[in-house]
């Protein structure tokens, strides 16, 4: 920039006009009103030449002052700073904002005379002035010139320097000794050249000492924490929880020692049993699967199919085979009885033995799933063809089986082995003919399992199971009536009538019927062990199934080998319905879904189904059901709630067939009314037709 | 033990089966009636699909639990029966 002051030197005054020439040209205002005084009239005179680009403003605004203030502000400091207040905790404004602006910083090496450092330098002069002093009286003079400088700049350096030098010279005298050492000190170095010689000392020789441990074992571990682990992790804790009340409360020594040993064992056994034991639970569910893809189509018509052709057929039905089950080791061997599971509906009870009084052999008793027609669930096996069986409907793992030999045994099948758990023996009063049929009762006083079984021998017997012992009490001996004879020595003599069926009643507890060879029916009391309540001249021939039906508390029905069945009230002597079969009728059942429905059997292996609603008098379902025509069917029994039945023949084969909708057809509903279902209907339904036929019969 | 080797061979004597193997808690296989290869590979895959199976139905309802597995493709059926321990699988051709 043009410089201001008034006293400029001749020889520059031509630079500066040429400055202001330059200043013209620039752009800024300022340069043209910045005019120095000496080239006022240079100006003026000139004729303003004005470079295209540069700003036209008028007159006005040129003559426009603009005031400059000059500040000691620091343009460059902030304006405004905030600082965090930890106390407060807030930002808080900083009024005081430094200005200072440093531009050019020395450090200078002037220290003050009275500071430690001045006082210092200033004795070492001093003594250094001294030693020259005595310097030059010993060395040569040589040495002045070279003294005298120190010594003048010493002089100049510091304000007293007589009285001290006058000091140092005493001092040198004295230290005489010293003299080679002082010069060394007293010589300055020189700050623009000087270097420094050093020498290093033995440095002791580093060694890293280090020290390494095993590292410890590592391992990976790796899980899943999933909602079922969790899960099965409080499941186990609380398991582990409810062991430990358990022995809390069973706290006696002897226990605890037992307890341990049956533990011991059990873990010595688990370490010793082979590891493919363990997979029988999945074989089993495989196996039924397998089986069921084989039989798949026959598992869907067990579910789904519904015979279509009944529409057509008017009232008839037709019985759908489905599954067939056989027994390799029961193959010789008739079906003597069939039982369904009360409790696991597609389980069944199939007993084996022989009905040909020349060839008796052994008896099996088999337990067949229908999820797996092809192998038995359950085999047991005994010397003595098994007759009857019954399961217990509150314990459906309690088997009762009656034997040719007259023996009664009951099987347990939560127990694995072959053999019954409990057995009765010539001692304990088995039957002395075979057992022909035998039936759960409900448990007596004490708890104990009770069941009745009666025989060709003539006595029925309640056997009850107390203390894992077979108590056997006699409830009745059948009598043929009118048939004592006197013998001589006054002794009456009772013809033994043959026991070959019997059922208890429903509801009645105490009344039963059993049905005897000679063909007559009798209905007895528990209570009355010497006379029968009822008699009834049923058949010609022997009776071989009695049936209380299962909603009507009144009737019953009978089946005979002289090809009749027949339906009884039990307040009325004469039976109500009479059917003939053509053919011996070895069993008869009542459908568990109507009181009404019926099905008979014959050893010409025909299947016979009656609806008395709808047909009086014939069946609605006449079909041979056997493989071959030479096969006697023996028994048959309907499932509880699936609509198929189970028909066991001579051969050891079981038929299950399926009901069609003809055959279980349920009242009709009339429009408006609602459809009652329920035991009162079925009740109803019976009296109706019985009330019919009694009209009929009062009117004959 | 003989009950359960018996039912294992009934089940291979079934109709339409094809093989049956027992495989272990860790895909490993004990018992089997194919070749090693064929084995091997079954062993292996059907594992994680049984396991990834399990986990699934466990999700869903802790109470649960994975009954067995079926998978029917166009040439045969893989059925797998989980245990505490093992793994049964049987292959069969469903007779059409």
């Amino acid at each position: 920039m043009l410089p201001a002051s008034a006293k400029i030197p001749l020889k520059q005054l031509h630079r500066q006009s040429i400055c202001i020439v330059r200043g013209n040209r620039k752009k800024d205002e300022e340069s043209g009103t910045d005019v120095v005084e000496g080239t006022d009239e240079w100006n003026h005179s000139k004729a303003a030449v004005r470079p295209p680009d540069q700003l036209e403003l008028t007159d006005a605004e040129l003559k426009e002052e603009f005031t400059r203030i000059l500040t000691a502000n620091n343009p460059h400091a902030p304006q405004n700073i905030v600082r965090y207040n930890f106390k407060e905790g807030t930002y808080k404004l900083i009024g005081f904002v430094d200005q200072l602006a440093v531009h050019y910083t020395q450090a200078g090496n002037l220290i003050p005379k009275d500071s430690d450092e001045g006082r210092r330098q200033h004795y070492r002069a001093e003594l250094a002035a001294g030693s020259q002093e005595s310097a030059k009286l010993i060395i040569s003079e040589e040495n002045l010139e070279e003294d005298e400088e120190p010594k003048e700049l010493e002089a100049e350096a510091g304000s007293q320097t007589d009285v001290p030098a006058a000091g140092a010279v005493e001092k040198v005298t004295e230290e005489e000794m010293m003299t080679p050492k002082q010069p060394k000190e007293l010589k300055l170095t020189n700050q623009f050249n000087f270097s420094d010689r050093a020498s290093q000392t033995l440095n002791n020789p580093l060694r890293d000492r280090e020290c390494q441990m095993e590292p410890p074992p590592r391992t990976n571990f790796s899980a899943t924490a999933n909602q079922w682990e969790i899960y099965d992790a409080y499941i186990e804790e609380l398991k582990k929880q409810e062991k430990t009340k358990e022995k809390e409360k069973t706290k006696t020594p002897v226990a605890k020692k037992a307890g341990k040993m049956a533990t011991r064992k059990l873990t010595s056994m688990e370490s010793q049993s082979d590891d493919i034991t363990k997979v029988s639970q999945a074989a089993k569910i495989v196996e039924r699967m397998v089986n069921q893809n084989t039989y798949d189509d026959v598992a869907q018509d067990f579910k789904y199919y519904e015979e279509a052709a009944d529409e057509f057929r008017d009232q008839e039905g037709t019985l759908l085979p489905l599954w067939k089950f056989q027994n390799d080791k029961a193959k010789r061997l008739a079906v003597t009885a069939l039982c369904w599971n009360p409790k696991y509906r597609d389980l069944f009870a199939v007993g084996h033995g022989s009905y040909d009084f020349m060839k008796q052999s052994r008896g099996m008793l088999l337990l067949y799933s229908m999820k797996n027609p092809s192998f038995p669930e359950y085999i047991f096996s005994s010397e003595s063809g098994i007759m009857c069986l019954d399961i217990h409907v509150d314990h459906p793992y309690l088997v009762v089986v009656g034997h040719y030999d007259g023996n009664v045994a009951i099987y347990n099948l939560k127990k694995p082995h072959s053999q019954p758990s409990f057995r009765s023996s010539a001692k304990s009063g088995k039957h002395t003919d075979p057992v022909w049929q035998v039936k759960w009762q409900k448990d007596d006083m004490d708890q104990n399992l009770n069941f009745f079984s009666v025989s060709s021998d003539g006595r029925i017997v309640s056997w009850t199971l107390v203390k894992s012992e077979l108590v056997h009490t006699d409830v009745i001996k059948l009598k043929v009536e009118g048939s004592t004879t006197e013998v001589s020595e006054g002794l009456q003599l009772h013809t033994v009538g043959c026991g070959t069926a019997f059922d208890f009643h429903k509801e009645i507890d105490y009344m039963f019927l059993v049905g005897t060879e000679e063909g007559k029916i009798y209905k007895c009391s528990k209570s009355y062990s010497s006379q029968f309540l009822d008699t009834y001249d049923a058949h010609n021939m022997a009776v071989d199934a009695v049936s209380w039906n299962p909603y009507h508390t009144k009737v019953f029905m009978s089946c005979s080998s002289d090809w009749t069945v027949k339906i009884w009230d039990h307040t009325i002597k004469t039976p109500m319905f009479i059917y003939d079969l053509n053919s011996a009728v070895s069993d008869v059942a009542w459908a568990p879904y109507s009181s009404t429905v019926f099905a008979a059997v014959t050893t010409d292996g025909k299947a016979h189904v009656f609806d008395l609603v709808i047909n009086k008098y014939e069946a609605i379902c006449k079909q041979p059901v056997v493989a071959k025509k030479k096969n006697k069917i023996t028994h048959v029994q309907f499932n509880p709630i699936h609509p198929i039945i189970i028909v066991g023949d001579d051969r050891g084969h079981i038929t299950c067939l399926k009901l069609s909708p003809n055959l279980r057809k349920m009242p009709k509903e009339k429009k408006g009314q609602e459809v009652q279902k329920g035991p009162a209907v079925e009740i109803a339904k019976l009296d109706k037709l019985l009330n019919l036929v009694r009209e009929v019969k009062t009117k004959t | 033990m003989a009950e359960v080797e018996e039912t294992l061979k009934r089940i291979q004597s079934h109709k339409g089966v094809i093989g049956t193997m027992v495989v272990n808690a860790e895909g490993i296989p004990i018992r089997t009636t194919l070749d090693n290869s064929t084995t091997v590979q079954y062993a292996g895959l059907l594992h994680q699909l049984t396991m990834k199976t399990k986990s699934t139905v466990r999700d869903i309802d802790p109470q649960n639990d994975l009954t067995f597995l079926r998978i029917r493709s166009k040439k045969h059926e893989i059925m797998v029966a989980p245990d505490k321990e093992y793994l049964l699988i049987v292959i069969q051709n469903p007779c059409e």
